[in-house]
């Protein structure tokens, strides 16, 4: 069924309001996407009602918290289809997730010499954790290429993966909304003995997602994007690799004993958990989670497949040449992330303009810069969309494009 | 609430479609500077002709939004012929004009925050037209990118001088 998209605007208080008297368009969900009322209320309500420490005490309101953590875990769980609750790591966010990764897997199993395939297309939480690993540990680091409209270059693949010992790539890019050939980098992955991370932030808020079926061995993402607060992302990783990895950050929770000579680590997840976790956020990234399922993720795909398509062909009838935007041009190849230039006018002057108009883009090098190199440009406007967009949203962009164009008109 | 006119005047908007100055001197003899703005990616480059204490000559290249790229014509214009030191005082003076704060230690040694003052008697010219900018706080770094890359250049002119 179709996305009631009304119906889903009016789930979010902030969409509510007015930016200079105009109608606030928000446009920059791959940025931070806003919350509905549901996930407030679910983290208002746990402080109101059933906060203390998690795993730590004894007394019925310890407990009630301990199960609203531990059942968040269960829904992230089964939101990505992990085979356990307990190969579920809560992070700070996918940054974090990655560089867990870094400097338990990583560090534990590479060395001088060893090599990791990434992509020219990656954020850099995917660049500098293992350009940090080079500089530490002597790792080679090599790179899928992008081709010319966008996509991941797989031609290679064979050749570039040969002998490397891990591959991490994005599954979404956050600048051209390029789908990567996930499973196809799995398969090539595992056939040259190597594992793969998948950086998810931009895929698990907006497609439905089997970590199976995608055939990668970690997987993270990030909660601020997925309708959920900041401050909480998740790691999915296969239990085996988990149980074989050394803890991370090191602290309470995390332990099964310790002596003043020794520890030693307590089980998965909670090893990879150390300190008080944020259990406001993990709860109300749970109550996230129950509300894409009740839209239903393969509506969220196919409303952001149509929307995409509708903003790419306005966008092109309306400004012809005067418009470059990035990435694949079919919808289905791509999320609802638009990248663009607009005539010679700078994507921060685009991004002031569109303001005034009450349209909230984002403007800059989002994080990629090796990416926009390739492109060859400083920086790009993008507008991204998500559940609670609408023709209307797109309309309003493409309505204020054109006063982009009368004040920078040479 | 500020509206878009306070921040495009027509003399900004006219720097940045017809930039003065621009282009490369031939490094070296000239000093190159590069300044960058890690938050969006804009990126200038300053070259200073530098004849013992005068800016005989200067280019700017570089990438940048409207108001980075009219902030740096408008400097170029301004510095050209101009002694190093009243460069220095040019860009304190604008400084001062994007209500740019300093560190600096009171009294009893303490650091204390305050804006830098206006300089008397530099006339800043075109350039006040810039003063819109500190209304829009995100901006005031694009404004400043090439007044910084600048006086990156004046110390590198002195040092390698003395
Ligand atoms: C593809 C991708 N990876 C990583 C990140 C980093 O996310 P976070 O800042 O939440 O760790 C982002 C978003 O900024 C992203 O789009």
């Amino acid at each position: 069924m179709a996305l009631d998209v009304t119906r889903v605007k009016k789930d979010f208080p902030l969409l509510d309001r007015e930016v200079h008297g105009r109608r606030l368009v928000y446009l920059d969900s791959a940025s931070s996407s806003q919350k509905p009322r549901a996930v407030l209320d679910a983290m208002d309500d746990v402080y109101e009602t059933h906060y203390a420490n998690t795993h730590r005490g004894v007394y019925a309101i310890a407990e009630e918290a301990t199960a609203a953590y531990e059942g968040a875990r269960g829904k992230l769980a089964r939101f990505i289809g992990a085979a356990a609750d307990r190969e579920l790591i809560f992070t700070k966010n996918v940054t974090e997730a990655i560089n867990l990764v870094a400097h338990s897997w990583a560090r534990h199993n590479l060395g001088e010499g060893d090599a990791i395939l990434l992509s020219e297309m990656e954020h850099h939480a995917n660049l500098v954790p293992w350009l940090m690993l080079r500089e530490e540990r002597g790792v080679e680091l090599r790179y899928l290429p992008v081709t010319d409209d966008g996509h991941l270059d797989v031609n290679d693949l064979d050749r570039l993966v040969d002998g490397v010992k891990l591959v991490s790539i994005t599954a979404m890019s956050n600048v051209l909304g390029t789908l990567t050939p996930v499973r196809e980098v799995a398969d090539a992955a595992h056939a040259a003995g190597a594992l793969l991370l998948v950086d998810a932030a931009q895929y698990v808020p907006h497609l439905p997602t089997d970590v199976a079926a995608l055939g990668c061995d970690f997987l993270g993402f990030t909660g601020h994007k997925m309708l959920g607060p900041t401050g909480i992302g998740c790691l999915w990783g296969r239990e085996s690799l988990l149980e074989s990895m050394p803890a991370f950050l090191g602290g309470g929770e995390m332990i099964r004993d310790v002596r003043l000579d020794g520890w030693e680590p307590t089980e998965i997840p909670w090893k990879f958990e150390a300190g008080t976790q944020p259990i406001a956020e993990a709860i109300g990234l749970g109550a996230a989670v129950d509300y894409l399922e009740a839209l239903g993720m393969r509506d969220v795909r196919a409303h952001e497949i149509a929307l995409a398509g509708y903003a790419l062909r306005t966008l092109k009838e309306r400004y012809g040449d005067d418009i470059t935007i990035f990435g694949p041009p079919d919808p289905n190849d791509r999320g609802g992330v638009i990248s663009f230039t607009f005539r010679d006018v700078h994507p921060h002057d685009i991004s002031q303009v569109l303001d005034e108009s009450g349209v909230c883009v984002r403007a800059g090098h989002h994080c990629a810069k090796p990416l926009m190199r390739r492109l060859g440009v400083g920086a790009t406007a993008r507008a991204s969309l998500y559940v609670y967009n609408d023709e209307a949203d797109v309309d309003a962009l493409a309505d204020a494009l054109q006063s982009v164009s009368d004040l920078f008109a040479r | 609430m500020p509206g878009l006119e306070d921040l495009y005047r027509e003399i900004i908007l006219d720097h940045y479609r017809n930039p003065r100055n621009r282009g490369e001197l031939t490094s070296p003899p000239a000093l190159r500077v590069e300044g960058f703005n890690p938050l969006c990616g804009d990126e200038v480059v300053v070259y200073l002709d530098v004849d013992g204490d005068r800016i005989d000559d200067v280019r700017i290249n570089g990438q940048g939004c409207s108001i980075s790229q009219s902030s740096a014509s408008m400097m170029s214009s301004a510095v050209k012929g101009k002694s190093l030191d009243e460069a220095r005082k040019l860009i304190r003076a604008f400084k001062s004009l994007m209500s740019i704060h300093e560190q600096r230690l009171d009294g009893d040694g303490q650091p204390v925050d305050e804006p830098i003052a206006p300089e008397p008697g530099v006339a800043l010219g075109d350039l006040e037209a810039l003063q819109g900018v500190v209304k829009f706080p995100v901006r005031i770094k694009c404004a400043t990118l090439s007044w910084n890359t600048l006086a990156q250049g004046l110390d590198e002119a002195e040092n390698g001088a003395g």
